[in-house]
């Protein structure tokens, strides 16, 4: 029963390795690094990385830029609650404001292009969850975080939060338009 | 203060308990068990309202049902065990008194105190925050002020547990070094010193906020540092319970440790290394950079998940020696079939080492991997991961050892004949397809800690592929299994300390624990104490588990390549 007694060894350090471990140690190292690099190689050669580009605001400064996007670029209005949809053009900075128990505005971008889409939340912490692309990110009140995306095919996707944000939580949930 | 120097030498097994220590391991041990109990039937409502066929519960009462769930289990019944880990670590294994067992208690009492108070504030029902209780999200202050007292409670038997290693040092109530599984729980008390330090940096002022004394939390910061504390408890356990799979490997085979070297060196990787993990938690958040994110998150360069690859050959390399030596020597896996499979301890750990490595483990590396957690953060993926981690590597490995600590500690027989037996094969096998067919519906989308993932009634829905569904169902089956599984192990634990055959001991044998020791207990009959020589195969003393080592090693490696590749098709994002 020792190795819930003192080593029988007392100079237990000076023992020498069996092979297996040995071999086992050099092997499961390599993998281990292999892994490390794995990160650094994607931010160089991958395509889905976060830019790590963001800043600290206010919820007023984000919710006046994103009505200003709004009376931009709005095409129509959708559901009961007559959420505004946007058509940005390519490239242009897009901000989507997570509330309390809403995404506003709902997008609508063309495949192929690239945008730059800001996330903040007005109040707790909610979670951007694209579907079923499957990409997730966490949405900060006073962070806006810059995402610069690429929709590669047309579709309806949505999005819902994943960040557990209080009752309705499961209530919140947008359409993302993708067009050709 | 008059020293109390009772000891008993337990007759089966030749341990020596101190009989404050005695009493302090059994009454942690049994206020975990009730802990278990409440988190088990909170389990119930969680399980069948994630299960949509079934959809028991209405969101408010989920919601709180999950927040209980989740910190009874993974604070107040794992935590609890450990204390009596601790204990048994430091008293029985050095033979030692314990030092200072009325501050023992003092702790013991605050941690009651502080769950009991925790409890009280999610069942209020304004205190629905989930066991992260991300600010700014807040609760009542009662949920903050019952985990600062569980927390300070648990610092302080962290305390007394060093205190007796230094008395058992100064006393000299063994020779050389502490044994294997005292340096793991050495390991696993000096993350909890860390841990709660971290937690009490954050939850104070969290308090002082939901009192209206301090204007503002920040989101981020919460996180960060909240996460030092969540993650870090987990850590606890991992330390805890590989302590406990090292003891289960003594216990049950008399196995001898491979190499005192690596095994220990692979623990104290864990000390340097396992903090970092805070980091996996916040690779989807804004405001932190990627050289910190892969940095942390890789625990500097998975130097924490090289020390479990490690402990994950040593523990079965062991076993495979000690049953080599015991003549189990034919062809690479003998001594594996020919394992006591009708034993529970036994049962209980080798299940929660597969478990937590090829379940629990792999799976942590994808979701601790900068980018592929993208497509895995705050999925269901999370708490299957979880579930493999602290369920079927802690709680089962915890449930292993309660069959070998009730007749040495209550000293009452274990009720129900092989019920225990079966109870570990139907936990450990529930528990783990609940997990697999959970990661399953999260890689397909399907969010964790939601209420109602049809979004019935909503005008924008979504509908999940029909294969979420299904993996949802089956974590629904499985899951029942698991709640069968823990009612037996509540069952079985609880008839055998209050109702169980005694096992009828002799008077205490009083010792002082300077001079007369009870005779050193001797390991079990067939000699366990060579390094291994003269068995095995190519070289090596442990071949079988090194094939088992290099099928972990591929599936992990491909699964790893996999999800690669899965990231590569979704949208291109910098």
């Amino acid at each position: 029963m020792s190795a819930i007694l003192p080593p029988t060894e007392r100079v237990w350090w000076k023992e020498p390795l069996d092979r297996v471990e040995l071999l086992w140690i050099v092997i499961a190292l390599v993998w281990c690094l292999i892994m490390f690099f794995m990160m650094p190689y994607w931010h160089v050669y991958g395509q889905q990385n976060l830019a790590n580009e963001a800043y600290k605001t206010s919820p007023e400064a984000f919710a006046k830029k994103a009505d200003e996007v709004i009376a931009k670029y709005k095409v129509r209005e959708e559901g009961p609650q007559k959420i505004p949809v946007v058509k940005p053009p390519a490239g242009s900075d897009v901000y989507l404001v997570a509330r309390l128990w809403s995404w506003q505005p709902i997008l609508e971008l063309e495949a192929g292009k690239s945008y730059r889409i800001h996330l903040m939340s007005m109040d707790w912490l909610h979670g951007f969850s694209l579907q079923p692309e499957n990409i997730n990110i966490e949405v900060h009140p006073g962070y806006d975080h810059v995402l610069t995306v690429t929709p590669t095919a047309p579709g309806k996707f949505s999005i819902i939060c994943n960040e557990y944000c209080g009752i309705n939580h499961h209530t919140m949930i947008s359409p993302l338009y993708v067009v050709k | 203060m008059a020293v109390n120097r009772n000891f008993r030498t337990c007759p089966t097994t030749g341990l020596v308990f101190h009989e404050p220590a005695e009493k302090l391991m059994r009454w942690n041990a049994v206020v975990a068990v009730v802990a278990l109990l409440i988190g088990g039937v909170l389990a119930i409502g969680v399980l069948l309202t994630r299960w949509q066929a079934v959809h028991l519960l209405q969101a408010d009462l989920f919601y709180q049902f999950l927040t209980a769930h989740g910190l009874n289990m993974l604070v107040f019944w794992i935590i609890f065990f450990e204390m009596a880990i601790l204990y048994f670590a430091s008293s029985t294994l050095l033979r030692c008194r314990l030092a200072t067992p009325g501050m023992a208690w003092v702790g013991f009492w605050l941690m009651v105190v502080g769950a009991l108070l925790n409890n009280y504030a999610v069942l209020r029902g304004d205190s629905s925050v989930m066991f992260t209780s991300y600010a700014p999200m807040g609760a009542h202050p009662t949920f903050y002020a019952g985990l600062i007292l569980f927390a300070v409670g648990a610092l302080i038997a962290c305390f007394v547990f060093f205190g007796t290693l230094v008395i058992a040092k100064a006393e000299r109530t063994y020779h050389g070094s502490v044994p294997l599984v005292t340096f793991g729980a050495i390991t696993a008390a000096i993350i909890a010193v860390f841990t709660i330090a971290t937690g009490a940096i954050i939850l104070i002022p969290t308090l002082l906020w939901s009192l209206g004394l301090i204007e503002h939390i920040d989101s981020l910061m919460y996180r960060t540092i909240w996460w030092g504390f969540g993650h870090s408890s987990q850590q606890i356990n991992v330390a805890a319970h590989v302590s406990v799979w090292y003891a289960g490997a003594a216990v049950v085979f008399g196995a001898k440790p491979m190499s005192e070297k690596v095994s220990r060196t692979a623990f104290l990787l864990y000390i340097f290394f396992l903090q970092l993990a805070s980091a996996h938690h916040l690779l989807a958040d804004p405001g932190l950079t990627s050289n910190w994110k892969i940095f942390n998150t890789s625990y500097a360069m998975y130097l924490a998940v090289l020390a479990s690859m490690v402990h994950g050959l040593t523990v079965p390399g062991s076993i495979e020696v000690a049953q080599r030596q015991k003549g189990f020597n034919n062809g690479l896996f003998e001594w594996l079939r020919k394992a006591p499979w009708g034993n529970a301890p036994f049962v209980a750990v080798f299940i929660s080492i597969v478990g937590f490595g090829f379940l629990g483990g792999i799976s942590g590396v994808m979701m601790g991997t900068e980018q592929l957690n993208l497509i895995i953060h705050n999925t269901l993926y999370v708490p299957g991961h979880f579930h493999a981690t602290v369920v079927i590597g802690t709680t089962l490995a915890f449930m292993g050892l309660t069959y070998f600590l009730i007749p040495v500690l209550f000293r009452r027989k274990v009720a129900f004949g092989n019920m225990a037996t079966w109870q570990a094969y139907i936990f450990g096998i529930s528990m783990s397809g609940f997990s697999v067919f959970m990661m399953g519906a999260g890689t397909l989308g399907a969010p964790r800690r939601h209420w109602d993932i049809s979004f019935a009634g909503n005008p924008f829905g979504y509908e999940f592929p029909a294969t979420a569904w299904l993996m949802i169902a089956l974590m629904g089956i499985f899951g029942v299994g698991a709640l069968v599984g823990g009612a037996m192990y509540l069952a079985i634990t609880v008839y055998s300390v209050f109702l169980g055959e005694k096992i009828q001991t002799p008077d205490f044998a009083t010792v002082s624990a300077k001079r007369g020791m009870a005779p050193a207990p001797q390991p079990v009959a067939v000699g366990a104490t060579g390094h291994g020589a003269g068995v095995g195969a190519w070289g090596m003393v442990a071949p079988g588990t090194f094939v088992l080592a290099l099928v972990f090693l591929t599936s992990f490696v491909l699964y790893y390549f996999v999800n690669w590749k899965y990231l590569s098709t979704v949208w291109p994002l910098r």
